[in-house]
This record gives C-alpha cells, structure tokens and sequence, in this order.
C-alpha cells in the first residue's frame, strides 16, 4: 500500500513551486477511464507521459513507458473487448457491419517519489493461461496481423511487470518503473 | 492528430516506399496495411521501403505491419528495408527480432 506522507497530493494538477525532489516523500495518484476504441491510444499514453513530466525523466524513459503502456491499452481493446480494427467510431472507412463492442478502460497511475506505478484495467474476456500469453510471439490473433510481442516490450520497457486475469473476470496488468536512472542506452552504446 | 496522405505510399522503380506516420499504432495500422497491400499487388513491385523519417513513436501494432508486409514479398524474394530510424525504433527491432528481416539502412 502507498504511505501517506506529508507532502502527498491526489489530483491531476501539481501546484507551482514545490519542488518535485525525489527522496521527499512526494506522491501523486491518477486515474483515467475511456472508451476501449482505439482512438484513445495515443491519448491514453500520452496522459501517462504527462504524468510524469515533473521528474525529468529522459526520452528514452518517456519513449518507453508510452509504449509500455500502449501495449497493455491496446491489448485491453482488441483482446479483452474485441474491438479488433484500428479505427475510431466515426470513421467512414470502416465496414458497416462492423459492432463495437462496449467497454471501458481504466489506467491508474501512483507516482510515489520516483517510482512509477501504472495499472491498466478492462472488463473484458480475460484469460485463461496467463504464462502461455505472455510467451514472446504467441498471439491468439495471428489473423489480425499481431505478432505476439506485446508482453515482451511491457517487461523489457518497465522495471516490474505482473498480470492479473481470468476468463470473463477482466484483466489487470501492473506495471512499474523507476524514473530519473538516466540514460543507460548511452553508456551502453 | 496528423494526416497520411497517399503521397505517403510510392513507387519507385521497383520499390513500394512507405512513409509511417508520427505514430505507428493499432489505430493507425489499418490504414497503413490498406494503402500499402493496394499497392504490392502490382507486378513490378519487390521490395519494401519504410521511412521512418517522421516516426516518434511505435509499439508491437509496427511490428505486425512490417512482418504482415514482408510475408507478402518474401515468396518472390522481396527484401525490407528500413531508413530514417531513430534509436527507439532500432530498439524495438532488436527486442522483437526484426532486425533480422529487416535491413536498417543509415
Ligand atoms: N487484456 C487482455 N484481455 C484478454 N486477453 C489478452 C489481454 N492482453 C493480452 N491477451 C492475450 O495475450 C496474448 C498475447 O498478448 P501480446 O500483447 O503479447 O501479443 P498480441 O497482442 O497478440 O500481439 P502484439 O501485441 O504483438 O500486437 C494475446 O494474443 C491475447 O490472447
Ligand atoms: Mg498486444
């Protein structure tokens, strides 16, 4: 559970002039809840993004929890709901017969000093063997031109990566990542 | 959010060049996979050029556009090609095994 420390607040917005230091038991929590359309993609990792500007975290770290969430997010679309094409509700190039299906997703983020938790929640179809799902390049919608790689880039993209699922229960994926380590592309190339 | 305009889709000699968008993603892979798939029905095309040029950002929704591409092509010994992309984007090659498909010009 997260501590409540003096100086924690809960809301989207940080007040000017506090100083955003790690090791001052600063806290911050948000949580969005959106249509599983995929529209909401880019927006919903952009949210996460912006949630962390305040730490100064690198590009690559920013480049990184996008994609890390954009997985789980989309995988919730697709997947958990089977809204299954990329495009929006108003899109005119899409099928008539086309359904989508209801159902929202939920991303809950707690910013707690400089480490980063993220949950991304549907209601969806869940599944049934978690362990095989996460297998590099298994996929249950090779027809949809997935590759089976989402899992692999939430666990190479974030600290800690756990998956929470069962079939018609929905699924919670959650995620963690230490923010401000620096660039470790650099010293590695 | 920006626009991908069928200038974006050439052929050139016998290369089908794709320009991504800013953001390669589920939302924007069905379009990318029409225009694309449109344009390699035609006999003189062979290889594939992805210019990643103004790309900042791609998840595993890219990678299934590129093997979905390459599957086309390799039957007739097309290759792949990638230009213009950024270290994110190489990185996501590695990790996923495309780059050994896929030939990462500079
Ligand atoms: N939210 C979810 N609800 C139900 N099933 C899921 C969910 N997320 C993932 N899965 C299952 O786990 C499998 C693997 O997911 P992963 O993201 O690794 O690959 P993918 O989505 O199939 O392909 P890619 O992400 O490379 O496009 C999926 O094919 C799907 O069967
Ligand atoms: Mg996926």
């Amino acid at each position: 559970m997260m501590q409540k420390g003096k100086e924690e607040k809960k809301s989207f917005t940080c007040h000017g002039g506090m100083q955003m230091t790690a090791g001052q038991g600063y806290q911050n929590e948000m949580e969005i809840t959106f249509d599983a359309i995929s529209d909401n993609e880019a927006f919903a990792r952009v949210a996460v993004a912006a949630f962390v500007t305040h730490l100064n975290p690198t590009l690559e770290e920013l480049s990184d929890i996008k994609t890390a969430v954009s997985e789980a997010v989309t995988n919730a679309i697709i997947h958990g709901y089977e809204n299954i094409h990329g495009y929006s509700r108003s899109d005119g190039g899409r099928p008539a017969d086309e359904i989508i299906h209801e159902g929202k997703v939920t991303i809950h983020c707690v910013l707690d000093k400089d480490l980063l938790h993220i949950d991304v929640s549907d209601q969806g179809i869940g599944m049934e063997d978690i362990d095989q799902a996460m297998e590099p390049l298994f996929t249950t919608r090779p027809e949809l031109e997935r590759s089976g790689m989402g899992f692999a880039f939430m666990e190479a993209f974030m600290d800690e990566l756990e998956v929470e699922s069962a079939p018609n229960q929905g699924t919670t994926i959650h995620m963690t990542k230490k923010i401000g380590v620096g660039d470790w592309i650099d010293s590695e190339e | 959010m920006e626009q991908i305009s069928t200038e974006d889709f050439q052929i050139i000699d016998n290369c089908l060049m794709i320009r991504l968008p800013e953001e390669v993603d589920h939302h924007r892979a069905g379009y990318i996979c029409e225009n694309a798939d449109r344009l390699l029905m035609r006999d003189e095309v062979r290889n594939i050029v992805f210019d990643f040029e103004n790309t900042r950002f791609m998840d595993s929704s890219g990678i299934g556009i590129i093997m979905g591409r390459y599957r086309k092509i390799e039957c007739f010994g097309g290759r792949v090609y990638a230009i213009h992309a950024d270290r994110q984007i190489r990185r996501i090659f590695l990790i996923s095994g495309l780059n050994k498909i896929v030939e990462v010009l500079e």
